[in-house]
């Protein structure tokens, strides 16, 4: 009995440690944002991201034609719900998605820093413009149909209006090179407007867009509005361009691919955004982003008689 | 298989033809679910895929069963029945379209020389609550306007109480009054409860001269699953080991997608056997499916994955 005990002791005193192990940090996944949940890509594949300078920053799902697919559905599933809100009450959702990332300002700027590789001065610029792009294109939701509209003055006894209508899914190939502020400038006017989204992110800098969509899904956007895929642009550009429940393209982020995908895009008679030269994402953004993803419905209403 | 051999007068009592039924052997529920769900991970791709669709549209009963049914809808549902996709002459038509039966007449006239057959649900269906002589004129009507196939339903309230007598005297009334026309029986497994009843029922069906055991109406929740289609499945395959005759199985109700329609088509050839991969055998009764597989038929041949605004609203 007594040698037990003392065994025991000793073995007990040689697995003693020398120090506290050091805490493991908890890494995020990076993931998709589809249906307003975050799934891994069905192919089970990720690639690896690195800043500009080589270092490796994270793991991003890498998307298949069968996530374009599913993201597709539930885009178009969430129309309908979409497009019956109120412009003011989607115009108060952008706003929501302002406020939730300027409460997150410092992660943000720390993740725009890294996937750049600039400096935190020109990552805050970035950020706070990215802010208020949310609260310029909240502001347009209820307005655009003033401006895009119009009472027509008609040679009949009617009154004739015209009133701007989304198109429905929009395929949106976000810009390569600005993460976070272009990945707004694009989305933002799209679902302003009342359309819903289907968004590739920048190839080499996704990892913005993935942590925006944490942000989309605590704003009370409702899920499949903005599903964001990540992966390369040439695998899933060529799905969404010929995929006859998409009715809108936007080629930004196309690169040496958007005359083929505009070519793709026209069997199906989509709405297709071609911004040529590249966009300056810093200065004050054209009304076209929303328009170019409207149709014009012009009701004759007769007077009188 | 069941052990008891049918004596000819199993249905001389209702004792006789409760002691038949009850002497069957019980269903493994989980074994049931679990087969199910193995089976429905089988992958079919490429040329598999492309012939399943096609075998899957010329199984398709189109149905429209809505109080709002009008004569232009079962004339538009009747051009779609012949030529599913007006784009794509290769697409076979499908099986039936199935109406009530006051619209039989018009389904006729409109399905002249397709090729394609007009089903009408009779016995005052979903519910099945009439006196006999009701849903025997029911049918007899059905059929003098030129269906040929007739979906009947049981009477569940019957069975439930065990009544199978009554329950089987009906089927055999009503199979007479259709003088030729196939008889559909609906079990209606939603309101059966358990998958022993669906056993039960199938069997009762089947002897009493069913040329089809139909899942469900499609107005009762749960409507058709894979495991109730499997215990049917079981059912006319061991009917046809000890009687030689092939019954067949429509599932109905709730089949909405290709994956879907695939996952039945595995079923019956696991479960049946190759024989009921045919549509004098096998029928899914359904409405917006055949849109679903003409959108994958499309994408199988064009490569480019297509959207429901190129095909009709039903």
């Amino acid at each position: 009995m007594g040698k037990d005990d003392k065994t025991r002791g000793r073995a007990r005193a040689v697995r003693e440690p020398a120090a506290q192990p050091a805490r493991l940090v908890v890494r995020k996944t990076y993931k998709l944002y589809v249906k307003g949940a975050f799934p891994r890509s069905e192919s089970g594949r990720s690639y690896p991201v690195t800043s500009p300078d080589g270092r490796h920053l994270a793991n991003a799902a890498l998307a298949s034609r069968k996530d374009a697919r599913d993201a597709v559905v539930a885009a178009r599933a969430a129309f309908a719900g979409w497009v019956g809100r109120t412009a003011y009450n989607r115009g108060q959702i952008l706003y929501r998605v302002a406020e939730m990332l300027e409460g997150r300002r410092a992660q943000f700027v720390d993740e725009v820093a890294a996937a750049t590789g600039g400096d935190r001065r020109s990552a805050e610029t970035a950020v706070d413009a990215a802010v208020d792009r949310w609260v310029h294109y909240a502001g347009w939701s209820d307005k655009i149909a003033q401006v895009a509209g119009a009472a027509n003055p008609v040679s009949g006894p009617y009154f004739n209006l015209s009133t701007p209508e989304p198109s429905g899914v929009v395929a949106v190939l976000a810009p390569q090179d600005d993460p976070l502020l272009g990945f707004v400038s694009v989305v933002a006017p799209v679902i302003a407007t009342g359309n819903t989204a289907v968004v590739v992110a920048s190839e080499e800098r996704p990892l913005p867009a993935i942590t925006l969509a944490e942000v989309l899904a605590t704003s009370d956007l409702p899920g499949g509005v903005v599903n964001i895929l990540t992966g390369r642009t040439a695998e899933l550009a060529p799905t969404l361009a010929a995929h006859a429940d998409v009715n809108g393209l936007d080629l930004t982020g196309a690169g040496g691919l958007a005359a083929e995908l505009e070519q793709s895009a026209a069997a199906t008679l989509k709405r297709v955004m071609r911004p040529r030269p590249a966009p300056d994402w810093a200065a004050k953004p054209p009304i076209e982003r929303m328009t170019r993803f409207l149709e014009t419905k012009t009701v004759w209403h007769p007077i009188g008689v | 298989m069941p052990s008891t051999t049918p004596a000819p007068d199993i249905a001389a009592s209702n004792t006789s033809l409760r002691a038949y039924l009850h002497g069957l052997p019980g269903v493994d529920e989980v074994g049931a679910r679990e087969r199910a769900a193995q089976l429905a991970t089988r992958s079919v791709k490429t040329t598999a895929k492309a012939q399943a669709i096609d075998l899957a549209i010329r199984m398709v009963d189109l149905t429209t069963l809505e109080g709002a049914d009008t004569p232009g809808k079962v004339r538009s549902l009747a051009v779609k029945a012949a030529h599913p996709d007006p784009a794509d002459r290769s697409v076979p038509p499908v099986a039936a379209v199935c109406v009530y039966p006051d619209l039989v007449a018009v389904a006729v006239e409109a399905l002249a020389d397709t090729g394609v057959a007009v089903a009408s649900v009779a016995t005052a269906f979903p519910s099945g609550r009439s006196p006999l002589a009701a849903k025997l004129s029911d049918t007899r009507r059905a059929v003098a306007d030129g269906a040929s196939e007739i979906d009947m339903v049981i009477d569940r309230g019957a069975f439930l109480a065990g009544d199978y007598r009554a329950v089987f005297d009906q089927i055999v009334a009503v199979k007479d009054a259709c003088a030729g026309a196939h008889l559909k029986v609906i079990l209606e497994t939603g309101e059966l409860v358990t998958y022993d009843n669906v056993r039960r029922a199938s069997w009762l069906a089947m002897h009493a001269g069913a040329d089809f055991i139909k899942t469900s109406t499609g107005k009762v929740s749960p409507a058709a699953t894979p495991p109730v289609t499997l215990v049917m499945l079981e059912a006319v395959r061991d009917f046809h080991a000890l009687t030689g005759r092939r019954v067949g199985v429509k599932p109905a109700g709730g089949i909405r997608t290709t994956k879907d329609a695939i996952r039945y088509l595995v079923l019956v050839n696991e479960v049946a056997g190759a024989a009921w991969l045919d549509p004098a055998l096998f029928r899914l009764g359904a409405s917006s499916l055949l849109n679903d597989l003409l959108m994958q038929r499309a994408k199988l041949s064009t490569g480019v994955y297509a959207g429901p605004d190129y095909y009709t609203l039903d």
